[in-house]
């Protein structure tokens, strides 16, 4: 039946002839996207030089079981702590319930490598828990067993802490956007809340879940600062190492190209085991959930669930910051700092925009044209999100430099007037960097949300006489309405907290919370880095309010 | 209408584009562009003095140093850089080996800095020393046990000394200057001793290591000394805790203890020559040495300028006098050999 449709409306597009203009911009804003990542690829066709010979022979087996495990981990962590949470606050009622709903987003503000820095201040042999446990017992080194931060399931915890608003941001929404009649219909045939939250609700949720899975995962693959600081070999450091200490750019590409390979594979996956199934409901709804009142213990679970994941992926970490803050702020707190939040501000700003643009003309290029080629090109396009940063900087600055380069070439031959170098250094090689970086949260985000429209609705509106753009603009915009500012301000917060790319890429003189934090930090001075960090955790909480006010609002109008 | 280009907003696209061309590639006569691996903390006070006393504007990018040794590369003769700030020797033989350096041809600045802290062909500068030394627990350690970075693979030392990872320069380069001194097969022994001697797999950075020796859970650590200064400098925990510890001089019999630098190259596409090699000498002067010695408590690279008190009290020390480049050139095959030693 839907085959059928999706037809009729290719043969609407036909007839105003513009099925190829929509087409080829896509293809064509895929292709500069891919740019870096292709950047990357290329070195494929190099000869594997004999840093290989000695990767084999020695870290890679490390890369890909520690890379492997830190996914299976981090995957796991963050669906339970996720859809726990998103279906709790969804569907029940319990006090503090309303606070949750947006307090669940915050731990999303706080940069892994941050919370891994104020862990380890806290629960490493020589930090305060520890030392104190030493003084009350009388302990020595050896006497006794505490388990240490900085290891593989360390890193999995603290990713997943921070890295679980994804998958509950995307899981609740779908939760609450499911259709009553649905989950009533499975309750009248007799399932418990259990099984229809089991055999119903969650596989409905299910494209929503894996889309917010997905950029965990991708997150976790392009971790470099928690595990870097941890002292776990994953790919990512697998691809610093082999680039700066073996002094390897070529086997390093090499690496970063296995990894991307990786990530491909995983979405193909994902992709086949959904295969021909649809998602879209053909009920609307007419009033919103029912909500479950929790009472006794069942309170005291549900609100357990909710707080644990708040305490230990906000509360405590931006304690330890606050406590540090009030040490330092006289030192660094100044008129540069303010500055220098004003540029993060900016910058994440004019990022989020960008790149909610162009992700909203792709994922609308795809439902347009849902044939292989632009498939692909989205696909492709996407991938940034799971390469590290550096690489990305890397995959921009070589074809950027190139395009200066030449230009300038010509038209000193030509004119004999140098033009410098037009882009490389500026602001637009950077807003460029982060649009590659994250342009995959706001094609999940939108592709996510065009799914769950029917495509009748395209259709009706094409039959009445308005063109692609119209239509987008008329019918899905309005509908999508939530779906996007979740994605704008996903890609905000994701930018605020961006390192590498910033670090490399930037123009002259031009910091950001997220560099100030960094030289601190990996100077060793976490307290002295804590205003900085505080203060990305503080601005990344504005959105995060925003978002959850565009939340509060969904549910409202289904109300 | 579809199709309707909004007309408005591109200009104004446009018009943000031109601004931040313009804010990006400034051209005016009396500047000077640095790019730095140096923190900006540990930089830009100086840069600022000497832009207070020579009237030039200094522009700054810091960053990791292969990362802006890679963007000096892409950019080649266009690049806006006139300078490169490294905090080791190896990424200036790197990118001295890269062809993106040049000649600075300055006679005070070869008559301030010894051969040995600058390169050969008089492309790069040390501009301040770092000493890599042996620290250790003074109520677990008879400082009379220890002699030499070689010793350190004795079995006496099995689960006693904490280090961080191998993907850190400063153990690279140490690698590297064993291999300079005794070649693979020796080093490779070593290393294997070493490694085998580790309290813990190598996690956190210097101060790391430094507390967890005075935690107990290690008695030896190897250190950049200015990371023990620092924290004998501060007003927290750290402090008692570094106070626990000890600097011990290996290799004094020896080759001296391992010392790196943190230097400065001119580069071949620098626009602002004149300037940049007035910049180096300011670097290298009793004023900029004597800031590097007070502030970061690094060694000057003359040795006729005071060091901090903290550094005073650490003694006097033989350090080796290795010509840098050599650091550069072992560099792959130290982490290759400390790869294959099991060395995280």
């Amino acid at each position: 039946m839907n085959t059928t449709s999706v037809t009729a409306v290719e043969s609407t597009y036909r007839l105003h002839g513009q099925l190829s203009s929509w087409r080829l911009g896509v293809l064509v804003v895929a292709l500069v996207v891919a740019m870096p990542v292709l950047t990357v690829f290329g070195f494929f066709l190099q000869p594997a030089t004999d840093a290989w010979q000695h990767l084999v022979r020695t870290g890679l087996r490390d890369y890909a079981i520690n890379s492997l495990l830190l996914m299976l981990g981090v995957g796991a962590g963050t669906l339970l702590l996720g859809v726990s949470t998103a279906w709790v606050s969804a569907t029940c009622e319990f006090p503090g319930r309303r606070v949750f709903e947006w307090a669940l987003l915050l731990p999303m503000a706080i940069p892994a490598y941050i919370i891994a820095y104020t862990y380890t201040g806290m629960l490493d042999f020589a930090g305060p828990v520890q030392v104190a446990l030493r003084e009350l017992f009388g302990w020595g080194y050896g006497d006794y067993w505490f388990p240490n931060v900085r290891s593989l399931p360390g890193a999995v915890v603290m990713l997943s802490l921070v890295l679980y608003p994804y998958v509950y941001l995307l899981a609740r929404a779908a939760f609450l956007e499911q259709s009553v009649c649905v989950l009533e219909v499975s309750r009248t045939l007799g399932a418990t809340p259990m099984r229809t939250f089991l055999r119903v609700a969650l596989p409905m949720a299910r494209p929503a879940i894996v889309a917010g899975l997905l950029l965990a995962l991708m997150e976790t693959l392009a971790d470099y600062g928690t595990v870097q600081y941890f002292g776990v070999s994953t790919f990512t450091t697998g691809i610093f190492r082999t680039w700066f200490g073996l002094g390897d750019a070529v086997a390093a590409a090499q690496l970063s190209a296995l990894l991307m390979t990786v990530v491909f594979v995983l979405i193909l996956l994902e992709r086949w085991t959904r295969r021909q199934a649809r998602y879209h409901e053909t009920g609307t709804r007419m009033r919103s959930l029912p909500r479950h009142r929790l009472e006794g213990w069942r309170m005291a679970v549900g609100l357990a669930v909710c707080f644990m994941p708040l305490a230990f992926g906000f509360l405590l970490p931006a304690g330890q910051l606050l406590a540090w803050v009030v040490r330092t702020a006289g030192q660094m707190l100044d008129a540069d700092f303010l500055r220098i939040t004003g540029n993060s501000l900016v910058l994440a700003g004019s990022a989020a925009l960008v790149t909610l643009l162009v992700g909203l003309f792709m994922a609308y290029g795809k439902r347009l044209h849902g044939d292989r080629l632009v498939q692909g090109a989205v696909r492709v396009a996407g991938m940034g999100y799971a390469i590290p940063g550096t690489v990305i900087a890397i995959g921009v600055m070589i074809p950027f430099a190139w395009l200066d380069n030449t230009v300038d070439a010509w038209m000193r031959a030509r004119f004999n007037y140098s033009t410098g170098l037009l882009l490389s250094g500026t602001l637009v090689a950077l807003l460029f960097a982060y649009m590659v970086r994250f342009l995959a949260v706001a094609l999940q985000t939108a592709e996510a949300g065009l799914g769950k429209i029917r495509p009748s609705m395209d259709e009706a509106a094409r039959a009445l006489g308005h063109g692609p753009l119209d239509v987008l603009k008329k019918v899905h915009v309005p509908m999508l309405r939530g779906s996007l500012v979740t994605a704008m301000l996903l890609v905000f917060v994701d930018v605020l907290k961006e390192l590498p790319a910033t670090l490399v890429l930037r123009p002259f003189n031009f910091n950001t919370l997220a560099v100030r934090t960094y030289e601190l930090a990996s100077d060793e001075r976490l307290a002295d880095a804590a205003s900085a960090s505080l203060a990305i955790v503080l601005v990344g909480i504005i959105p995060v309010i925003l978002l959850s006010r565009s939340l509060s609002h969904t549910r409202r109008r289904y109300e | 209408m579809n199709d309707r280009f909004d007309y408005p907003s591109a200009r104004a696209l446009c018009g943000l584009l031109l601004i931040l061309l313009a804010l990006g590639a400034p051209l005016r006569a009396a500047e000077l562009n640095v790019y730095s691996a140096r923190k900006e903390a540990l930089i830009k006070p100086l840069l600022d003095k000497y832009s207070a006393a020579s009237g030039v504007t200094v522009n700054l990018v810091t960053g990791k140093g292969d990362a802006l040794l890679t963007r000096l590369q892409t950019e080649g003769r266009n690049s806006p850089a006139d300078v490169l700030i490294t905090t080791d020797a190896g990424r200036l033989y790197r990118a001295h080996e890269a062809g993106v350096l040049q000649k600075i041809a300055s006679p005070a600045l070869d008559a301030a800095i010894p051969a040995h802290l600058r390169s050969e062909q008089g492309d790069w500068y040390g501009l301040s020393v770092r000493a890599r030394a042996i620290v250790y627990a003074r109520d677990r350690v008879q400082p009379g046990d220890l002699s030499s970075y070689e010793d350190l693979a004795d079995p006496k030392w099995k689960r006693r000394i904490c280090i961080r990872s191998s993907s850190n320069i400063y153990n690279q380069s140490l690698v590297a200057s064993m291999l300079a001194a005794h070649g693979g097969e020796k080093t490779d022994a070593w290393l294997r001793g070493l490694v085998a001697n580790f309290a813990r797999p190598p996690v956190g950075g210097d101060r790391d290591q430094v507390l967890a020796a005075a935690a107990g859970q290690c008695d030896v650590v190897i250190v950049n000394t200015y990371y023990l200064a620092a924290m004998l400098n501060d007003k927290s925990a750290q402090r008692e805790a570094a106070e626990k510890l000890k600097v011990f001089w290996p290799n004094q019999n020896g080759q001296g203890a391992h010392v790196n630098i943190s230097g400065i190259g001119l580069t071949t596409a620098a626009r602002h020559r004149d300037n940049a090699v007035r910049l180096i000498e300011y670097l290298a002067s009793t004023e900029a040495q004597t800031w590097y010695a007070e502030v970061n408590h690094e060694y000057p690279i003359r040795s006729n300028i005071p060091v901090s008190k903290t550094l005073a009290a650490m003694g006097k020390f033989k350090a080796d006098t290795l010509n840098l480049h050599q650091l550069g050139q072992h560099n792959a095959e130290a982490v290759k050999l400390m790869d294959r030693a099991g060395w995280k």
